[in-house]
């Protein structure tokens, strides 16, 4: 039931790319038939997978099969499947309804039907990857993909900065599925067949090692670990804010989802695994959070944000291997339960994030955080939806951050017990690291929020900033009570995240001191609110028929504010970054004063990202080298023929040479 | 029942004590006489009672600041054991939760400074968030050394299992960390002045330069709280929480309260505040104490 459910999720969204694209120029039908075809998707696929995941504890995996020219295409649900289906259709169906709102103003100047067809492409090809069950159909959705979220990255490719943005995502998008066509050309090797479940019988090989890298560094290339991530701070910000908030809220995911159904294959995990995962998450986490706090593009400061809540997810998933490993049920399930949680909360609450910053490049036309401010007084549902997104994402309680992390923290304080020395100071490593990662967002996070929604407008585009239509806003709004709603019902939470995380850990019960902590994490969350609500109505009555006035604010005496004289990104910032300040690539750029009458003097300090600068000319390489290759490509069909039939000649005389016995 | 009854009641009275007591300390190392040691409650009184100005730059976010951090204040304090070993929202993980809500007033605190749009508040705001960021890992640390001996993350578990005798090594160094936390966390001395007229040297208190009336009252009980809070984990950890609770319980708190107000008061007395660019180092060294103890904690009796 589940998988035909969502089989007919992904065949309405085909329907309707087919149907949009055949559309053309007509926008507004585009727009409308999309954005309704990947709506009913998301409600078919949301039912279908909470359904699954609150139904039978444990989802039975169907398979159905067909024969096919590279052998048999097989697709099925289980638990693992439903978790990330459930995030896949909640920030597509929010994320295609907000698309229609801001895509609509561009009706009629621009075509829009290739950016709402592959937007449905995308979330087809997402659904595939998570129920395929064979190597082959896998690698096919994956790149399908990596191709429909190339053409809507290159969306606006009037423009130079986002043409280079979609070419290095593919490149990098390429060299990540290298790895992944060894990895899964090793797995099928030893199971001698691509099928998940061949996988499975096969048992773990020996170089079982060797595959958890090539998972490791092939899916983490999609998911955006440290330093793999160079695509990911170019590629967000460059695609349209609803697209954005799909690709960081759940395509990056998927990256997370092929390592965690990759260990899967590959049996109980070695401490060292974990370890591993836990440095890259530790990394990540810091780098990214770092790195975002230096931005002043709102789009590509979320986009770095993405980078840092990877690696939370990753910390989680390291602490759950930890665990395994060393027959602690508890800290497994903890992990595990921690990191899918994160997912799905990442999924939410940068969507969200992604969809106000929208919103204020919808109403100012700028990005860059220091135009902004007073956007509070002029988009205030946008606002208050951003504020939060934004103590969701710094895992402050009563919302749905602070369960996941808690989770987290609470695999990381108990996997001391009898863990040997050396891994327990990795598990318990943890805690600080995820400790400064959460202070250091929450410090971005305010620089965010204050500088963009609060004080006073910098520019005029700023003071003459509208709210965002009811299609933009609507999708903010739920978003904003989702993200509240996961933090003050722990207990469904736990229902929806067991059998996953079950699974994960190859636990069969949920360990019974899991359960309770978490409606004890909601009891402290619903306090919180009951007294801030009781502090608002003691005040109001407090202040009910006195004197309240309206004033400037105190400026120390001075009576000539101006707007330009308010705290900026870059000056909030400076504190906390000095400190950390080898981490970046420091660029100064200093015009001093010269002569007697100097004409102007300017300071330039730029940081920037180390990874970038090592990397950047790698992938550069790679496109130049493969560049090459266009030699060969003229247009003209006999040729492709030729290719064709020299191809086949080559097969053909390979085979002769090798039953002739010279081989 | 009565224990949780006895546990708000502490909470919500003692807090502006301790105030008074700090300032009492500082009048009598300066030589003067002092105001009495209730003077924070009539001062709280008088603020209760006034109007209040907002300024027209400000919107819901200025005025929620107050109240979330007064709440989170107080949801922090009834997270941590008091003059029992069990807490009212005490459960299996609270010690990161406590964490987090004392975190989640900070976040409103400082999206309230820079709602004013004031030049001054925002820098207020962003030292705020620079050495608060610091400070979490050290706070984290001192938590793990606490809660290494019982795996798992409650003080319920955590502070008596610190009961034998003399405070562990590890605890002292945890104690160390946590002090230092205190001391930056409270915004005192050596990290913040809390009494100089000089916006531009101040942390916490230029942050909530605008606020005035029933707002300034909740930030000022806020900020007692939250001392009275920290202090209190500071003196569980070297003075476990007596079993029995009750009359002795209480007693040790309060006494202990006053042993740490004196001691704020003689450290702002006598030490001046360190320049800015020292505060980080400080914090660092408080992360270094709790690793130092937590790595004793760890390696104690295991291969």
């Amino acid at each position: 039931m589940t998988l035909r459910l969502v089989l007919l999720a992904v065949a309405v969204l085909v329907t309707g790319t087919v149907a949009t694209a055949l559309c053309g120029r007509r926008d507004r039908s585009a727009l409308g038939v999309g954005t309704v075809a990947a709506a009913v998707a998301s409600l078919l696929g949301i039912g279908a997978s909470a359904g699954a995941l609150l139904g039978a504890p444990r989802t039975a995996t169907v398979v159905a099969s067909w024969a096919a020219p590279v052998g048999e295409l097989r697709v099925g649900v289980d638990a693992l499947s439903a978790f990330f289906l459930l995030c896949v259709f909640t920030v597509s169906g929010l994320s295609a309804v907000y698309g229609a709102g801001y895509l609509r103003p561009s009706a009629g100047t621009r075509r829009l039907a290739p950016v709402v067809a592959f937007f449905q492409l995308l979330v087809a090809a997402m659904v595939v990857v998570v129920i395929a069950r064979d190597a082959v159909l896998f690698l096919a959705a994956w790149e399908l993909m990596s191709i429909a979220s190339f053409f809507l990255v290159g969306f606006e490719s009037e423009r130079e900065e986002v043409r280079s943005a979609s070419i290095t995502y593919l490149v990098a998008s390429h060299a990540g599925v290298v790895l992944l066509i060894l990895f899964f050309a090793l797995l099928g090797q030893h199971a001698g067949s691509f099928g998940f479940e061949a996988f499975l019988d096969a048992g773990v090989p020996e170089y079982a090692g060797a595959l958890f890298v090539l998972a490791l560094v092939g899916f983490g290339t999609k998911a955006g670990f440290w330093p793999l991530h160079i695509w990911l701070p170019d590629a967000h910000p460059a695609a349209p804010s609803h697209v954005s908030a799909l690709m960081s809220g759940v395509m990056i995911k998927m990256g997370i989802y092929g390592l965690v159904r990759a260990l899967t294959f590959l049996g109980p995990p070695p401490s060292s695994w974990g370890v591993v995962m836990i440095g890259v998450g530790a990394v990540s986490g810091v780098a990214g959070v770092l790195h975002a706090l230096a931005q002043h593009d709102l789009k590509r400061l979320l986009a770095y944000h993405s980078v840092e809540n990877i690696g939370i997810i990753a910390l989680g998933l390291g602490l759950g291997m930890l665990g395994q490993s060393h027959q602690q049920p508890a800290v497994a399930f903890a992990g595990y339960a921690g990191a899918l949680l994160h997912v799905l909360n990442h999924g939410l609450f940068k969507g969200l994030l992604f969809q106000g910053a929208g919103s204020v490049l919808h109403a100012t036309g700028t990005r860059d955080v220091d135009s902004l401010g007073g956007l509070a007084r002029r988009m205030p549902v946008t606002a208050t939806c951003f504020l939060v997104g934004a103590a969701a994402i710094s895992g402050l309680p009563p919302l749905n951050g602070f369960v996941s992390e808690w989770l987290v923290f609470v695999a990381a304080f108990r996997s001391s017990g009898n863990l040997p020395a050396g891994w327990a100071v990795a598990s318990l490593a943890v805690a600080p690291v995820l400790a400064l990662i959460g202070g250091l967002a929450s410090a971005c996070f305010v620089k965010a929020c204050g500088v963009v929604f609060l004080g006073e407008p910098r520019t005029a585009a700023a003071a003459s900033a509208r709210e965002a239509g009811l299609l933009m806003r609507a999708p903010m709004v739920v978003g904003a009570v989702l993200c509240a709603a996961i933090g003050v019902a722990g207990p469904w939470v736990l229902r929806l995240l067991s059998a996953p995380a079950l699974a994960l850990a190859g636990l069969d019960v949920v360990p019974p001191d899991a359960a309770g902590p978490l409606a004890s994490v909601s009891r402290v969350a619903m306090v919180t609110v009951g007294v801030i609500l009781a502090l608002a109505i003691g005040r109001a009555l407090l202040l009910r028929g006195r004197d309240v006035r309206a004033s400037a604010t105190w400026g120390c005496g001075y009576a000539r504010p101006t707007p330009r004289m308010q705290y900026t990104a870059a000056s909030f910032a400076e504190p906390l970054l000095t400190p950390f300040l080898p981490v970046f690539r420091r660029e100064v750029h200093t015009t001093p004063p010269d002569g007697f009458f100097p004409a102007g003097s300017r300071d330039e300090e730029h940081l920037g990202d180390r990874a970038d600068a090592a990397l950047r000319p790698l992938v550069r390489g790679l496109a130049t080298l493969l560049g090459r290759t266009r030699a060969m490509e003229h247009g003209r069909i006999p040729l492709y023929l030729a290719y064709v039939l020299m191809t086949l000649l080559a097969l053909l005389a390979w085979q002769a040479a090798v039953s002739a016995g010279w081989w | 029942m009565l224990d949780s009854v006895l546990h708000i009641a502490v909470l919500v009275l003692f807090p502006p004590l301790l105030l008074g007591i700090i300032n009492r300390t500082k009048a009598l190392f300066a030589g003067r006489r002092g105001a009495p040691i209730v003077q924070p409650y009539r001062d709280l009184a008088r603020l209760l009672r006034k109007g209040a100005v907002y300024s027209r730059t400000t919107t819901w976010v200025f005025r929620a600041g107050p109240m979330i951090a007064l709440a989170s204040a107080i949801v922090a304090g009834l997270i941590l054991p008091l003059v029992t070993p069990r807490a009212p929202l005490g459960f299996a993980g609270d010690v990161i939760a406590f964490a987090y809500v004392l975190a989640l007033g900070r976040f409103f605190t400082m999206a309230a400074a820079l709602d004013t749009g004031s030049a001054f508040e925002g820098m207020g705001a962003s030292r705020e968030a620079a050495y608060s960021a610091l400070a979490e890992p050290a706070l984290f640390l001192a938590l793990a050394v606490l809660c290494v001996p019982a795996a798992a993350a409650s003080f319920s578990t955590a502070l008596p299992a610190s009961a034998h005798g003399l405070p562990h090594p590890a605890l002292l160094a945890a104690a160390g960390a946590l002090a230092v936390v205190l001391l930056a966390e409270n915004s005192r001395m050596p990290v913040d002045d809390p009494n100089t007229h000089l916006e531009l040297t101040m942390i916490h208190e230029v942050m909530v330069l605008d606020h005035g009336g029933p707002d300034l009252a909740f930030v000022v009980y806020g900020s007692a709280v939250k001392l009275f809070v920290t202090a209190a984990l500071l003196l569980h950890v070297l003075v476990p929480v007596p079993a029995g609770g009750g009359a002795v319980g209480l007693a040790l708190l309060l006494a202990g309260e006053v042993l740490v107000g004196v001691l704020v008061g003689a450290v702002e007395s006598t030490m001046a505040r360190l320049r800015l660019q020292r505060v980080p180092q400080l914090l660092i060294a408080a992360s270094v104490f709790g690793a130092v103890g937590l790595a004793v904690q760890i390696f104690q009796g295991r291969p």
